[in-house]
């Protein structure tokens, strides 16, 4: 089902919940809704579920106009974060109840309960109550309850963000990959973006009730049109300082007090077009602690993640976040030079925060 | 060392229990000074013959006459009357409006604009807060008859028949007047457990495909259904010992009994008889009957809905 969402508004008296939204969505395709708490994101969702109506604009699912269609005559399946299962009923009973509302024949409705618990993992479960069961398997059920009626439409709200981080990357896989397998158009709404960079096929970013930018997470991570998904796509953040980039003998140069970095040509041309500063984006991955380098700091305080450590070096009253590899053992105090590849540098208009080298 | 400690875990056990007594000793006292006490009290006078006419308040003066006065109320012509009137108001009244219709009023208003409902049921609560002996004298101007009740002036209008309502249809108004103050108790209660009814819970089923009124089938009202219960049990034993309304409204009557319920005529035994001729006696073993027909019930509700259930100890450190 192809959904087409154009200048969607929508308004709760005066509190705007979402602004002139469009987004058009294909056949199969799996977008996720990415933004920090109260962006819009689960607006958005539930207006496509029904349960809000749009203030203005129009939303299509295939041809059909369905501003006015009742959830129940939508056909899209939904799970919520809080797995939203009917605590009286058992899981049988919760996976078969839109079967049930459909009047579906009861032995077609026990078969299909069987067959989609069967795919959930959870055929064993079924005479149990939502009470009786562990986060993970309520989220099961109530994956199952959503798929059972054979939706056009899945809509996900953070379904994982009650889960334990590791049960998390589980669900996460199996979700992609029933999804893929299934083909059913599915809307995920996460403030995760480890979630809707590994999951998603489009990310649609959202802030303040707008769309910040709508595309594949490749897009997003290396060319982010604005700060505000450089900032928010990829973990840790995108290192944000402000420079002045000029020009002499064709070689370009960010500068900002003591520090001195050589940008390539294709990146610091537009930068330098700007009048007065701009703001320079390098991702943690960009920058590398050498015996000696460009810019000389001083560690501030390391955190081990395992793999990699994430360290803060201070360079004057500048502070860059980078992964270093764990063998190196650096310390906090440590003098160090810090090596930056510039190839990936991202440089951003410090009013509109718009991107000064990816123009909309 | 060892003793030491033993008292100290004495001491400490003691205090835990003085602290937990402490925190129960104001309900506590209030439910011996108001509820066990007079209870004894009415129980002590039902065993004697304590009248106008050889009145005293000096327990130990007060003449015993054994279970006289339950022989005579079993024997009284109008008891069973009274009786079945009791049952008949506390169901009719309890069924149509205290349980049906504050189920009705709070899944209205719980379903609409979220302002509406509250001025609705804020005004629903009106009957409860008002005074009874004003709320009584709005009703009796309204039944009043022709041409002074508003009902009947209705009546003239449209070219009907006029009516003394209380003299032809009192139980009409014994059920409504007191029915109208019974809804605000459901209806708060209601309306608390439907709002607390998780918002992704109530929305999980509209996009199941449920229409509204399917949801409150098969979602709202399995999942209200022990505010429900508590609503029945409470409201019938409140109703049972309810008579202020009625004693405004007919005072029993019209004519013999007609809608005299057990505890008025506990209270026009014992209180207010004919000529100030009060039977305190006789009143309190209609009283001592009401008490132990409460009682029953109430144990009857706790087995029957498990309340032990409802109130099993919070479980806050399993979160």
């Amino acid at each position: 089902m192809e959904i087409r969402i154009d200048n969607l508004t929508k308004k709760f008296g005066e509190v705007v919940g979402v602004e002139d939204l469009t987004l058009h969505i294909d056949d199969g395709e799996f977008v996720a809704f990415l933004g920090p708490s109260g962006c819009g994101k689960t607006t958005t969702l539930l207006t496509l579920a029904g349960i809000y109506k749009p203030t203005e604009g129009l939303i299509r699912f295939g041809e059909r106009i369905v501003n006015q269609v009742q959830p129940k005559d939508r056909n899209i399946g939904m799970v919520f974060q809080s797995y939203a299962l009917y605590p009286h009923m058992t899981v049988f009973q919760n996976i078969a109840y839109p079967l049930k509302l459909k009047k579906t024949p009861k032995n077609l409705q026990n078969e299909s309960v069987r067959q989609v618990a069967g795919v959930m993992g959870i055929g064993d479960l079924l005479d149990r109550r939502p009470g009786q069961l562990s986060g993970g398997q309520q989220q099961r059920v109530a994956l199952g309850r959503a798929l059972v009626k054979e939706p056009d439409v899945l809509l996900f709200d953070e379904p994982l963000s009650n889960l334990d981080a590791r049960l998390r990357l589980t669900m996460r896989g199996e979700i992609k990959h029933l999804q893929k397998n299934l083909g059913i158009t599915s809307i995920y709404v996460t403030h995760d973006q480890v979630e809707a960079m590994t999951m998603a096929d489009r990310i649609a970013v959202m802030s303040g009730g707008r769309l910040q930018a709508f595309d594949t997470p490749e897009e997003l991570y290396d060319r982010p049109k604005t700060q505000f998904v450089a900032g928010f796509v990829g973990n840790p953040p995108m290192n944000f300082i402000d420079v002045n980039v000029s020009q002499s003998d064709g070689a370009y140069t960010a500068k900002t007090g003591s520090i001195r970095m050589t940008v390539p040509a294709a990146r610091g041309a537009p930068a330098a077009e700007h009048a007065g500063a701009v703001v320079m984006g390098l991702r943690p991955e960009d920058i590398a602690i050498a015996s000696e380098g460009e810019v000389a700091g001083e560690i501030f305080v390391v955190e081990p993640l395992g793999r990699e450590d994430l360290i803060d070096v201070r360079v004057g009253e500048h502070s860059f976040i980078l992964l270093a590899n764990t063998e190196s053992r650096h310390r906090a105090g440590e003098r160090v030079a810090l090596q930056f590849d510039m190839s990936q540098v991202q440089f951003f208009d410090p009013q509109s925060e718009r991107s000064l080298l990816w123009r909309q | 060392m060892l003793k030491h400690q033993a008292a100290n875990s004495r001491r400490n056990a003691l205090r835990s229990y003085l602290g937990a007594y402490g925190f129960m000793a104001p309900a506590g006292i209030l439910v011996i000074v108001f509820f066990l006490i007079p209870v004894a009290i009415v129980l002590y006078l039902s065993v004697t013959n304590l009248a106008s006419s050889n009145f005293t308040s000096d327990l130990a003066k007060m003449e015993f006459i054994g279970l006289k006065n339950y022989d005579t109320l079993f024997n009284d012509q109008f008891a069973r009357k009274i009786f079945s009137n009791t049952i008949f108001y506390v169901l009719v009244t309890l069924s149509i409006f205290n349980v049906s219709l504050a189920l009705i009023v709070s899944l209205l208003t719980t379903h609409i604009d979220r302002n509406a409902g509250f001025i609705f049921r804020a005004m629903w609560i009106l009957p409860r807060i008002t005074s009874p002996v004003v709320y009584i004298l709005i009703w009796k101007r309204m039944i009043a008859e022709a041409p002074f009740g508003i009902i009947n002036q209705f009546n003239e209008l449209l070219g009907q028949p006029t009516y003394n309502y209380i003299s032809t249809n009192p139980w009409v108004f014994v059920v409504v007047v007191n029915g109208f103050i019974g809804v605000s108790f459901g209806m708060i209660i209601f309306t608390s457990a439907i709002e607390s009814i998780p918002k992704d819970l109530l929305n999980a089923s509209l996009v199941d495909g449920s229409s509204r009124l399917q949801r409150i089938r098969f979602v709202i009202l399995p999942l209200i259904r022990w505010p429900l219960l508590f609503v029945v049990t409470y409201q019938t034993l409140s109703l049972l010992t309810s008579f202020v309304e009625i004693q405004l409204l007919t005072d029993g009557g019209p004519g013999l009994y007609r809608t005299e319920v057990w505890s008025l005529t506990a209270y026009h035994r014992a209180l207010s008889n004919y000529f100030g001729n009060a039977q305190w006696g006789y009143g309190s073993a209609f009283a001592v009957l009401l008490v132990l027909i409460g009682v029953v019930l109430a144990v009857i509700y706790m087995r029957v809905f498990r309340f032990d259930e409802l109130i099993a100890e919070p479980r806050v450190e399993a979160l």
